[in-house]
């Protein structure tokens, strides 16, 4: 019961999700090893080899992995998949774009986001935005998985695995990587955030939602979130969405701003802690979530919670 | 050149469905049901490809029941050139229904395939990347904007905390992010007009592929219910609360 998990890093450290994918994995197994790959990358990796749970760190260095492209990634994978039982990555744009594509190689079914791992064939996955949640067994002789990171929490630093370095594929010359554009952020990541405040069509412009939600995040060391509603209508970047096609969050504490509580929004953080809504529409789905609701003029309301912190 | 468009009939997206009284499966008997958004936003992008005069013929393809026609019709109705129905009554998981798509790929030769980046009955976000896989093509997954030449596409992803930009050479996969476009009303004498195109049929039987599904579905059931909340009177009360009840602030 060799389990594989396919590392997401940004060079120099590795991704809390990864961290999460590990614990998740030691409910399947306690030979779990870590592949790191990119383009100088022994920083991470010894950095990697520290985390709890992992008994060993390989490493495939190759300026074709720099990127983390499917395209090339995928052979490396496939030629070290048969050492293993369980091959996973945390459910994140970096492991849904890599592991179908593995998964197709290997001929093998993929279970995508799982949540909970009842035992090592039987998985829980959401469906249907979150509404349901379906229960399914594999049966393929190599199981590949991603984890939601939100389910499981991040594995602490306390190890000490071996590092092994792997020969490596090369470039397929099926993709060749141009620019990536990372938001620049003052606030905690909104995946791994302990707080979300979150505003919805009601902010009523890109201005408003800045000069009201700001102070009080930044009050909470909270990230920012938004509706797609409020997306969509250009409040805020689309990498601030939280919903079914957005990002998925599950902080201590979640806040509701002019939220209205569309089915695809619950499904993207319905699993928080602490859910408040503040809302002007006492009907509001939002509130049957929530465990403190307050109906209130947004505006009003956000000041006097931001100057009572 | 030529553009294939996959779509897949899933319950419309205003529907909240249930599971089986049993817990077999989900229950969709009786619901609406419509083509999956973001396959949709597939349709768009490519009839407008086709507008700015690169790509020259567009066939949609769905995989199902002989329902999925309605599909079909509604991809023939926003202005697909051509339709085809990959016959099956088995419900095809998605390394399946990528097996399908790459025999109707080989013989239609298509020099783009795009499709939703996932479907939003079962969420798995996979069909896509293994029709890539099983083609030896690149993948261009959650776009946002493509830029197409008669060689290759380039392709803004969506990715966690920004954008990616990659180059793929052609044939490639695309699958559409809801932000790539906004898909067209479809006019009721377009419709009408669909209602009379010929769909062509392929019985899934007579592509060779293995449909055995590889994932045993145990049960399905409603996710545990929250605990109720109460409604507080003011932001007084709200803060209280978050600090001596919920002990979230500190």
């Amino acid at each position: 019961m060799t389990i594989l998990i396919v590392a997401e890093h940004d060079h120099h450290e590795l991704k809390s999700a990864t961290r999460s994918a590990i614990t998740a994995a030691t409910a399947l197994g306690e030979d779990i090893h870590l592949l790191i790959t990119g383009h100088g990358v022994d920083k991470v990796a010894q950095a990697a080899a520290k985390v709890q749970g992992v008994t060993r760190v390989r490493v495939a260095d190759d300026l074709a992995y720099t990127h983390g492209l499917p395209e090339n990634l995928a052979p490396l994978l496939v030629l070290i998949a048969p050492d293993y039982t369980t091959v996973m990555a945390a459910a994140d744009s970096f492991g849904k774009n890599l592991l179908p594509r593995v998964a197709a190689l290997l001929d093998v079914a993929m279970v995508s986001e799982v949540t909970q791992i009842v035992d090592q064939n039987i998985f829980v996955r959401p469906i249907y935005a979150g509404n349901l949640n379906a229960t399914v067994q594999t049966t393929d002789p190599i199981k590949v998985l991603t984890v939601r990171a939100t389910s499981f929490p991040a594995a602490p630093d306390g190890g000490a695995a071996d590092i092994e370095t792997l020969p490596t594929t090369g470039d397929t010359g099926l993709a060749t990587w141009i620019s990536t554009e990372i938001h620049a952020m003052d606030r905690p990541e909104l995946s791994t955030a302990h707080v979300v405040v979150s505003g919805g069509r009601a902010l009523g412009s890109a201005e408003r939602f800045q000069e009201v939600l700001s102070p009080l995040a930044a009050k909470l060391n909270a990230a920012l979130g938004a509706t797609r509603a409020a997306v969509d209508a250009g409040y805020a970047p689309n990498e601030w969405q939280v919903g079914q096609t957005g990002t998925v969050v599950a902080p201590d504490l979640y806040i509701a701003i002019g939220v209205s509580g569309a089915v695809q929004h619950l499904a993207g953080m319905k699993d928080s802690r602490v859910i408040v809504a503040i809302n002007h529409d006492p009907d509001a789905p939002i509130f049957q979530w929530a465990d403190y609701g307050l109906v209130a003029d947004l505006f009003e309301a956000v000041k006097e919670l931001e100057n009572s912190l | 050149m030529k553009l294939l468009v996959a779509i897949k009939r899933v319950v419309d997206y205003n529907i909240k469905v249930r599971a089986k009284a049993d817990g077999s499966d989900v229950d969709i008997a009786t619901v609406k049901m419509s083509i999956n958004p973001f396959d949709e936003v597939a349709v768009e992008e490519a009839l407008r490809l086709r507008e700015a005069g690169i790509a020259t013929e567009i066939v949609a393809v769905a995989v199902g029941t002989a329902q999925s026609q309605d599909v079909l019709r509604h991809a023939l109705a926003m202005g697909v050139d051509r339709a085809i129905l990959v016959e099956t009554d088995a419900v095809t998981e998605p390394l399946a229904t990528a097996k399908l798509l790459k025999a109707i790929t080989q013989r239609e030769q298509p020099q783009l395939i795009l499709i939703g980046k996932q479907a939003i009955d079962d969420d798995a976000a996979e069909t896509g990347q293994m029709l890539a896989a099983l083609l030896n093509v690149g993948q261009g997954t959650f776009a946002s904007k493509l830029e197409l030449t008669s060689s290759h596409v380039t392709v803004t992803r969506e990715i966690s905390g920004g954008q990616e930009k990659v180059s793929l050479p052609l044939p490639a996969v695309i699958t559409a992010d809801l932000r790539l476009n906004e898909p067209r009303y479809v006019k009721l004498p377009n419709l009408m007009q669909a209602k009379k195109k010929p769909i062509e049929t392929v019985k899934s039987s007579d592509l060779g592929v293995d449909l055995v599904p590889r994932l045993k579905l145990l049960q399905v059931a409603e996710p545990p219910a929250r605990a109720p909340g109460i409604k507080v009177s003011s932001v007084a009360e709200l803060v209280q609360k978050l600090r001596d009840e919920a002990k979230v602030l500190s």
